[in-house]
């Protein structure tokens, strides 16, 4: 197991968001968290990520444990830096009146020193060709689908093991979507163990190898995406009959 | 050639500057508005690198100059003056240890600078100037009630030093020094940001969470970020209590913080070649706007309706300076040169030179 959360309680002043949750993601997986707003996915993600404040959630039980050490301790920075979990932010939050360049670049404070950055740049663009062709241009001026491109290529770009992804679907138009979502499943196929949280829950549930279904947080099921998608109750309610 | 031309150019007019305060082409006066331009650009630039690159807002940057002024005039006073017993190092050894002192006043001010750095950490914006304002009412109430350094009478005895420097070389010390410290902050500032650390800054001025995200350590950015900054200006500080030969506490009030704010607004935030002009202009423009003859001229439409009255440049001066900077920030909010840097602006420019 590659990353374990263990019974996870949170808080966010004096609401609790997470009543104990439990999951876990193999090396290789794509692993998927559903649920309605507010169920506690994105929480699930800003705590694996050690956020800082005031984002932040506040841990009061339970542990996450990566590789099987407890990453409760770690700094914000260093999540990425030494332990390669990278996440990809919900509403991208690349940097603006940066290049795309820039941003990428940006994104590899987290790498030793001798790493050879030519061979990623070009593993990122190979990805997304799209981003190759306006590399020099001002981040803010891409369209909503190529800034989620940049975000997710700036999160690989960090080097990662893991990589999370916060709702990378939002304001896409249903082909940038599934062109997302490929790429997805090609970088799964790749290596790249996914944890990704989805309002859409279908076709998040397409891509994985595994889903939890998450409400008001508490985990109330689990299973393969075959099985989640034959759930008579996920189905009803979060996949539309 | 154009990797060399912009420092051939300055070279070429820091010493035509220094032969012609040499051999009094320029008198006193002119050096003084020199060297405060110079002191306002250090101070400018610095500031910009706070508020302009890391989109924090402090406007206390004046206690960091009082820092590096003070340590940086009882050093010099230990070293080379007579007020606190015999000078401690011989005279002709001023030229090299001058620098040095300045350069431990700034070490001074950016340790001093940990009072707004580490708050920083959790608050922003308004929060945060509201520190930074009371950092600098700290720092000079701490030393209005330090006995030995005069309290609120201030402080002198500087002058030894430069003129222990004169006695070596007779020629214009303090604008040499002046020229070679500004010179040196705006190559400090703009390698600075041009750096990997300096991305950093950029991106915590962006979206702080999205810079930690992708493993910038937001906080040791900003400490870094902000000593430097004050660091800078605690040896424009050295340079501005040399140049008076006096410091008072109250010369380093909320009123030059404001002063330093106002120049970086001006000039546009983030942008080092904005931040010079506008140190270059804000200046100046105090200093033409002294003459009572201009401030005539100006006001003649006014006092030819009202003949009585005979306003004095001094109070006519501040009606006049803070009007512009309302007319500009009514129809170029984004300060002169916006974020942009000169080459940005005229791009035909970039042909002739290369600002590393």
């Amino acid at each position: 197991m590659m990353l374990q959360v263990e019974n996870l309680e949170v808080k966010y002043g004096n609401i609790q968001a997470l009543h104990g949750i439990s999951f876990h993601v193999n090396e290789g997986e794509i692993v998927t968290l559903i649920g309605a707003n507010g169920a506690g996915k994105t929480t699930s993600l800003h705590t694996i990520a050690r956020l800082p404040p005031p984002e932040a959630p506040r841990v009061i039980a339970g542990d996450i444990k990566f590789q099987g050490e407890s990453i409760l301790k770690t700094k914000p920075s260093d999540v990425v830096k030494e332990l390669h979990l990278a996440l990809s932010p919900e509403g991208r939050r690349i940097f603006g009146n940066l290049t795309v360049m820039e941003n990428l670049k940006l994104a590899t404070y987290a790498r030793a020193k001798d790493d050879d950055l030519n061979k990623e740049f070009e593993r990122i663009f190979d990805l997304f060709p799209r981003l190759k062709e306006r590399r020099t241009q001002r981040s803010e001026s891409l369209s909503g689908g190529e800034q989620q491109m940049l975000a997710v290529g700036r999160a690989l770009m960090t080097g990662c093991k893991i990589l999370m992804l916060d709702e990378p679907s939002m304001g896409l138009a249903p082909v940038l979507k599934y062109d997302l979502f490929r790429k997805l499943k090609q970088l799964n196929e790749e290596g790249m163990t996914i944890l990704l949280v989805e309002q859409n829950a279908n076709l998040a549930l397409h891509l994985a190898h595994r889903g939890y279904v998450l409400d008001t947080g508490n985990i109330v099921a689990e299973g393969t995406s075959e099985e989640l998608l034959g759930n008579p109750d996920v189905k009803k309610a979060y996949l539309g009959g | 050639m154009k990797r060399y031309s912009l420092n051939i150019l300055l070279v070429v007019f820091a010493i035509g500057l220094l032969f012609a305060a040499h051999f009094r082409i320029i008198d006193g006066y002119i050096q003084i508005v020199v060297m405060t331009i110079g002191i306002n650009i250090m101070m400018s630039t610095s500031l910009n690198l706070v508020n302009g690159n890391m989109g924090e807002f402090t406007c206390g940057h004046a206690a960091f100059m009082c820092v590096g002024a003070y340590i940086s005039s009882i050093l010099s006073v230990f070293c080379f003056g007579t007020k606190f017993g015999e000078p401690l190092l011989p005279a002709a050894s001023v030229v090299i240890v001058f620098p040095i002192i300045l350069l431990i006043g700034g070490a001074v001010a950016a340790i001093s600078s940990l009072l707004v750095s580490v708050p920083s950490f959790k608050t922003r914006d308004d929060y945060l100037a509201i520190i930074s304002i009371a950092v600098n009412y700290m720092i000079i109430s701490a030393i209005e009630n330090m006995d030995f350094v005069g309290g609120s009478r201030g402080f002198q005895g500087m002058k030894d030093t430069v003129w222990a420097m004169t006695d070596i070389f007779d020629g214009p010390w303090m604008l040499f020094w002046v020229i070679n410290f500004t010179v040196f902050t705006v190559w400090v500032i703009r390698r600075f940001i041009s750096s990997t650390y300096g991305k950093g800054v950029n991106a915590i001025c962006q979206d702080e969470v999205a810079a930690e995200i992708m493993s910038v350590n937001t906080n040791k950015i900003k400490i870094i970020n902000f000593m430097v900054a004050a660091g800078l200006a605690g040896c424009a500080g050295g340079l501005y209590a040399h140049m008076i030969g006096y410091v008072n506490p109250q010369s380093f009030n909320i009123l030059k913080s404001t002063e330093a704010l106002v120049m970086v607004y001006l000039g546009g935030m983030g942008s080092l070649s904005g931040a010079i002009i506008s140190a270059i202009i804000f200046t100046g423009l105090l200093e033409v706007l002294r003459s009572q003859a201009i401030i005539d001229g100006l006001i003649s439409p006014v006092t030819f309706m009202f003949p009585d009255w005979e306003p004095s440049a001094g109070v006519i001066k501040w009606v006049i300076i803070p009007l512009l900077l309302i007319i500009v920030m009514q129809f170029r909010s984004e300060g002169i040169m916006g974020n942009r840097e000169l080459g940005d602006v005229f791009p035909k420019l970039k042909k002739f030179y290369r600002f590393k």
